[in-house]
């Protein structure tokens, strides 16, 4: 990833390091979402007279948020490639993109839970739905949370331009926000395809 | 209420004498704020203290009960604060002085022994201690402030939901554990980091002290292992807070589920735990036995062997939960097999101090006295793992012996030995060493007379968490124990006279860099360090790199060779972000929500404000740098008693 890479940040720490570093967080968080899969897995049928995961799967809705997120890590991808060609304007242009795209992927989240809470399907009616609310509810937390970051993220750069800490940040918002991508994949085949036919 | 009126009154004290003596700015610069590992370090160990002296006054309540309360005498604590007592002593000894014991002495040696001058990131390590210590301080709220659990530690559903404990007891547990878990997690990784990232030039893996590697494996463990328990008590919460049905009894819900969980979390803890201790007995053997480690390599690769093997145990936590026999097979052998590994680690202790000059020095004692211990805990461990002998034995006062005799004889004497090992090393100030070896041997005294009778109470068929029972044959083991709870706290006693005598008389017992005659690269720098620790970053060639340059009467470096030092700055976030962590716990556990959601909010506040500054450093230059290597040169020296 370009000269990034070998040089040296203030604190004497390397670039690579801070990456690095990130790298373990995210495999952390791997073993967390790993404990929501195995979570859903065990309660997955434990409907206790409520719905079915076949009844309560909207797949076109869940299509749609899908496209939403791997569209994002495109657009993402592209604010990286700016970010090596050192384009502030286009850096901020593709991280308000895929922002964008975010904030539609959580908006649709949202409504699904609040229509499934409406119609009494909330994540107290059966276990069933409070490991689908555990895990799907997570995996949108942290996307919410990735946008907060590319919130402050893109406000640093408007101010301060492509420094050498801010390209370091974007790369380290890359691999969070490219994680929950494919985290998402996860969530989509386990619980809704899966679901849609079980 | 006395107890808790006791410690505000001591907090109080402190805060004032901290004013009169006007220590504020020294304690908020030096300390609180610093990023310093080696501060950091210091203050873990130190929480860690105060914890274990309140852990074990739990301890010292429990026993003076059961040795009190046979049939018609109640004893003086009913059950419900019996139970409180004995949760609160598992969750203090193993989250809130076990664990800040070995993080405190990872801090504090694994930069030292690697060679660099701080950790990857310093400033999530002030970080970690805040969200720790924001652990402690909801911990000792609730023994003054409405209740604790009275789950036991594991806290297991359905007893844990509301139904069952509607109290705020639980919610202090998820809480406290979750923010300390936070931080031990960031620890986690940034020891990883650390020590794969940090490490001198010419120091490849198999070149690293053994301390660091068990650090490293121990680490790795909690990555792989605290999201787990994050997760487990989030979900618990949710159960509480919300309704839901992870682990309730109606509605599909699995507390399966939730104890599998618990102990894939909870296995991997206890090898959190013990691991960095066999790294400070390796290094202890090896230093007082004037030799190089026995099998190095073999050690090595144990160390790694048990990181993997820990994970796959857990089940033997609940053979009797009915998972069947073949399950239960697999779990049994994988649990046996995980003594071989740990066999091999104890001859090559053993065989390093064969045939070498063998000091019985303080830290040797614990080590000796770890050595008999542990076996006995191990073996004893190897019994449970049947699952036969387990059905017998299961929540007995035997699984009790048992895992004290592994807790206490495996961290609790290797978080002492590496007390009294590193001591110098952080202070420049040895412990006083008569004091030292009675305390120990008080203490391994004290800790049989305990413990020995338990194991014959659980053959007898006394269970664990009584606080009263009618059984004549049970009184007797049950004195005996109550009296070696009484030697027990002479030890203690002793350990703290230790600390304050060696305190009082420290102008005598002053020592250089290398009190020991030390064999790695933390001995060869000023006994206390400088901030930035090597004024040259060392080139490694050796296991015992300090060792062999002392051997070769390598030169030291010349003041010509020293550069200007990049170091980080102190800064307040860490200490903000636990404030606030505070807040939000204790708004979570009280339902106080406009409390909850402004102190979540301000510590995300806090942690955007920190990292997104980008001048955090400053240089020493290469002058100042000569000038303190000069004046600690010049520092008068040891007086070896």
């Amino acid at each position: 990833m370009s000269d990034h890479a070998i040089t040296k940040t203030h604190g004497g720490r390397t670039v690579e390091t801070k990456l690095f570093g990130f790298w373990i967080y995210v495999m952390s968080d791997c073993i967390l979402f790993a404990v929501l899969f195995a979570t859903y897995a065990v309660l997955s049928h434990s409907y206790a007279g409520g719905p079915t995961s076949k009844e309560i799967v909207d797949l076109p809705g869940v299509l749609v948020e899908t496209l939403a997120l791997l569209v994002s890590s495109f657009t993402y991808g592209l604010a990286v490639l700016s970010l090596h060609a050192q384009r502030k304007f286009r850096v901020l242009l593709w991280l308000g993109i895929t922002f964008v795209l975010g904030a539609l992927f959580v908006g649709l989240e949202a409504s699904e839970f609040s229509s499934l809470i409406q119609n009494g399907n909330g994540l107290t009616r059966s276990a069933f739905l409070s490991a689908f609310f555990a895990l799907v509810g997570t995996h949108g937390l942290h996307v919410t949370t990735g946008l907060l970051w590319m919130l402050v993220l893109a406000a640093k750069v408007a101010k301060d331009g492509l420094t050498k800490n801010n390209g370091t940040r974007i790369m380290l918002l890359s691999l969070f926000w490219h994680f929950l991508d494919i985290v998402w994949v996860g969530v989509f085949t386990i619980v809704y395809l899966l679901g849609s036919i079980s | 209420m006395p107890a808790f009126g006791g410690m505000i009154f001591l907090v109080l004290l402190i805060l004032v004498l901290v004013t009169v003596f006007k220590k504020w700015s020294y304690v908020w610069n030096e300390w609180f704020t610093s990023v310093d590992h080696k501060r950091i370090g210091v203050m873990y160990i130190i929480v860690a203290i105060v914890m274990g002296i309140r852990g074990f006054a739990d301890a010292v309540l429990m026993r003076s009960q059961l040795a009190m309360a046979y049939g018609a005498n109640q004893g003086y604590l009913p059950p419900e604060h019996y139970d409180q007592i004995f949760s609160g002593h598992g969750v203090i000894m193993i989250f809130f002085v076990a664990m800040p014991f070995v993080i405190g002495l990872m801090n504090y040696a694994v930069p030292l022994q690697i060679g660099a001058r701080d950790v990857s990131f310093p400033f999530m390590n002030n970080l970690s201690f805040w969200l720790f210590f924001a652990g402690v301080v909801l911990m000792n709220l609730s023994l003054g402030i409405g209740e604790f659990a009275k789950t036991g530690w594991v806290a297991y559903p359905p007893l844990s939901e509301p139904a069952y404990s509607p109290g705020v007891g639980v919610d202090y547990y998820i809480w406290a554990l979750e923010l300390s878990g936070a931080g031990t997690l960031m620890t986690g990784i940034n020891f990883f980091v650390t020590i794969l990232k940090e490490r001198a030039p010419g120091m490849k893996l198999m070149k690293m002290p053994v301390f660091t590697w068990t650090a490293l494996g121990t680490n790795m463990l909690i990555i792989g292992a605290f999201p787990i328990l994050t997760v487990l008590l989030l979900l618990l919460a949710l159960d509480r807070y919300v309704g839901t049905h992870f682990f309730t009894n109606a509605a599909g819900g699995n507390m399966m589920l939730y104890v599998n969980l618990f102990w894939a979390w909870g296995h991997p803890e206890v090898y959190i735990l013990v691991l960095p201790a066999f790294g400070v007995f390796s290094e202890v053997a090896a230093t007082f036995s004037g030799k190089r480690l026995f099998g190095y390599t073999s050690m090595i690769y144990a160390t790694m062997a048990i990181t993997v093997i820990s994970y796959l145990v857990w089940l033997h936590h609940f053979f009797t939960m009915g998972a069947g026999g073949n399950v239960n097979s697999v779990f049994s052998i994988s649990t046996m097999i995980i003594a071989i590994p740990t066999g091999v680690k104890i001859f090559n202790w053993i065989f390093t101090m064969y045939r070498g000059r063998v000091r019985l020095t303080t830290p040797m004692l614990w080590m000796l006295g770890f050595i008999v211990t542990f076996v006995i805990g191990g073996m004893s461990g190897v019994m449970l793992s049947i699952p036969g002998a387990d059905f017998v034995l299961h929540n007995s006062q035997f699984l009790i012996a048992h895992f004290h005799n592994t807790i206490i004889g495996g961290t609790v004497f290797g978080a002492i030995a590496g007390y009294t090992y590193w001591f110098p090393k952080a202070f420049g100030v040895r412990l006083n060493e008569k004091l030292g070896k009675s305390a120990f041997w008080f203490f391994i005294t004290g800790f049989y007379t305990v413990f020995v009778p338990l194991y014959v109470l659980g053959f007898m068929g006394m269970t664990r968490r009584i606080n009263h029972y009618d059984n004549p044959a049970w009184r007797f083991p049950n004195y005996i124990a109550a009296f070696g709870i009484v030697l027990l706290g002479i030890s203690v006693a002793l350990l703290v006279a230790q600390l304050v005598w060696s305190i009082y008389k420290r102008k005598e017992y002053r020592v250089t860099g290398d009190p020991w005659d030390g064999r790695t690269l933390e001995w060869s720098v000023s006994s206390p360090p400088p901030p930035y620790n090597f004024p040259v970053i060392p080139h490694v060639t050796d296991i015992d790199p300090y060792w062999g340059a002392k051997r070769e009467a390598r030169q030291e470096v010349k003041h010509a060779e020293y550069h200007d030092i990049h170091m980080p700055k102190n800064t307040p976030s860490g200490f903000f972000i636990g404030v606030s962590a505070v807040l939000f716990g204790f708004g979570m556990i009280w339902y106080i929500w406009w409390l909850a959601i402004p102190g979540f909010a301000a510590s995300i506040l806090f942690l955007i404000i920190e990292t997104t500054r980008d001048e955090t450093g400053y240089h020493i230059t290469a002058d100042e740098v000569a000038q303190i290597e000069k004046e600690r040169a010049a520092t008068p020296q040891e007086s070896e008693a």
